[in-house]
């Protein structure tokens, strides 16, 4: 008798030593690497303090970034229509959703967005927060056509999941705010900053005089004048990550984020992406309209269309546009495809694990 | 009077009156510089911008869609901000706020724009995520000014306007180019400050289309950074902008 009271003491101990050994796991911080030219030339990026970045986190963002369990029929993932050898973004002009209905916007591509200083995401800015924007695919018709409910469930029944959620949030319950915050914390670990235009930058390489000439195109206010909204050498996101018409259209069937602000001053206004990887991004604009960068070219040179919120930084819009010669549309290509960062796309941390 | 008589009253002063009623009181003040924005008058808001409701010395409608600016060196006395980016159209920027600012007599200055040995290329990581650079090839560092917007032009057909103010460059040999700084200083005044304070100071927008250099934007509209004349007549015409308000 008295040996089973000790029997059942030491179980109920262990017991209790194990529950508590769990109870006190405290995820490790993530610290970001940050590329030298962001750290040097940029402002701090954006964490918020209710969602700091731990490795727990940013591994189970990852799982989840990948897990077709988040789409009603468990046939797609966030990684379906944002494909990392794409640099996060979609070669489809729309991308179909599990019932097959196309959107009606390129998907974005995804690097650098803990610099996005407003935090405002989508094409249309309609998303504040990386965190609010994951949200809504999920629950998109056209897109996974799911339940948050469901996937919650989904995601307890599994075998790994209410460990993850442990370890990286100190509670196996699982719910949508979790899993948003968790893909959000791997999103921000999307950090594009080593292209050759970087390196060049950096004074490990030099650039071809095409592509010198391409740059000087792009910065120059007579000839391509990019600079203004699309970053520079001092601004190494490459876009300001605000709202402008650049002249794609005289009417609009997608009023942008004049249907977000429900003010008519906005209509046709999108995010200007940033021009890193666009070897990687194709098609382009917030339609994906422009198949090739010659497209994309040809359109500020020669393509503006006039309509009233036109951005007052699209020059000569009466003559199409800023007119740049065979030689400086080609030199411009070539600047261009110097910021495609090989290395981002093909990183194993971005993968599919 | 006897010295202990002398001392006996004064401890009695020193230690009868409440520290803020008293003229011992010496603690700095805090000054806040509030830029305002008005067109001869008429207050410029957000809810103004994108609209079609300006009209120019020279007698073209515009409409402002964007208008930020750079100031530096704002200073009160031996009190000093190095700089701050002003947003009209988002309305941040317009207060700073100078701690510290001993009370007495303060003379109230402030620079548009950088002066040169300010206007150093890519250093201000604020003003990098902003995108308010000036490329290399036409000298680095910072715009002053981007004020862009759109005009009437002759057949009453909208067109794009970028009144960007920068350092004064020269850009016809590229390999030597000839800067000049266009940044100026305004000086506000001297002024007695006893006690936390608001000084107004308010932009005129109108007057950088007017004096001493009419401004046409039939001629001069976009592609002014690089245009050497330009950049010297927005200098001259930025001296009558800015003045004294409320206080």
């Amino acid at each position: 008798m008295t040996k089973n009271w000790v029997f059942l003491s030491l179980v109920f101990l262990l017991m209790n030593c194990s529950s508590k050994e769990e109870e006190i796991y405290t995820p490790v911080a993530y610290n970001l690497e940050i590329p030298s030219l962001f750290a040097q030339k940029l402002i701090a990026p954006i964490i918020p303090s209710n969602n700091l970045l731990t490795q727990e986190g940013v591994a189970l963002g990852k799982k989840l970034f990948f897990e077709k369990l988040l789409s009603a029929d468990g046939t797609q993932s966030c990684a379906t229509c944002h494909n990392p050898q794409n640099a996060f973004s979609d070669r489809n002009q729309f991308s179909k959703g599990i019932d097959g209905n196309q959107g009606f916007r390129n998907a974005m591509p995804l690097f650098n967005l803990a610099w996005n200083f407003d935090e405002l995401f989508n094409w249309d800015g309609s998303e504040f927060s990386l965190e609010n924007q994951a949200f809504e695919p999920v629950r998109n018709p056209i897109e996974m056509h799911e339940t948050w409910k469901n996937v919650a469930e989904k995601l307890q029944n599994h075998p790994q999941y209410p460990t993850l959620f442990k370890k990286a949030f100190e509670t196996s319950t699982i719910d949508s705010v979790l899993i948003t915050k968790a893909i959000a914390q791997f999103e921000r670990t999307l950090i594009s900053g080593n292209s050759k235009f970087d390196r060049f930058l950096r004074g490990e390489t030099s650039l071809t005089p095409e592509e010198e000439n391409g740059f000087n195109v792009f910065m120059d206010e007579a000839r391509g004048d990019c600079f203004h909204c699309h970053g520079s050498n001092n601004n190494p996101l490459w876009t300001d990550n605000l709202f402008h018409n650049n002249g794609l259209d005289k009417t609009f069937t997608d009023l942008g984020l004049g249907a977000k602000t429900g003010d008519p001053k906005d209509n046709g206004k999108f995010k200007s992406p940033s021009i890193r990887n666009l070897a990687f991004t194709a098609p382009y604009m917030h339609d994906g309209r422009f198949a090739t960068l010659e497209e994309v070219i040809n359109h500020y040179s020669e393509g503006l269309q006039f309509s009233p919120t036109i951005d007052p930084l699209m020059k000569k819009v009466s003559q199409g546009g800023v007119q740049l010669s065979a030689k400086d549309k080609a030199a411009l290509k070539a600047f261009l495809l110097s910021l495609s960062d090989v290395e981002f796309i093909n990183n194993l941390a971005f993968k599919n694990p | 009077m006897k010295p202990i008589y002398v001392l006996v009253l004064l401890t009695f002063l020193f230690n009868s009156c409440e520290k803020k009623d008293c003229f011992v009181d010496f603690d700095p003040v805090t000054v806040t510089v509030k830029f305002t924005h008005n067109w001869d008058g008429t207050p410029i808001n957000q809810n103004d911008f994108d609209n079609f409701k300006f009209t120019t010395e020279n007698g073209e409608l515009i409409s402002i869609e964007l208008l930020r600016y750079v100031v530096s060196n704002v200073t009160i006395g031996q009190i000093n901000k190095k700089y701050q980016l002003i947003n009209v159209g988002e309305n941040t920027g317009t207060e700073i706020v100078l701690n510290q600012v001993p009370q007495g007599n303060n003379f109230v200055k402030f620079r548009f724009g950088f002066a040169d040995v300010d206007n150093l290329d890519g250093v201000y990581q604020d003003l990098n995520s902003s995108s308010f650079n000036v490329p290399m090839m036409m000298g680095g560092g910072y715009h002053y000014m981007q004020f862009d917007g759109k005009y009437k032009d002759i057949n009453n057909q909208n067109a794009n306007f970028n009144y960007h103010t920068i350092r004064a460059v020269n850009m016809s040999n590229p390999m030597n180019l000839i800067l000049e700084d266009t940044s100026f200083e305004v000086e506000i005044g001297a002024f007695e400050f006893s006690k936390n304070t608001t000084i107004e100071i308010k932009m005129n927008v109108a007057e950088w289309f007017k004096n001493p250099n009419l401004w046409d934007l039939k001629v001069l509209n976009t592609v002014l950074m690089p245009n050497f004349n330009a950049q010297k007549m927005m200098n001259e015409n930025g001296k009558n902008v800015f003045s004294l308000g409320k206080i």
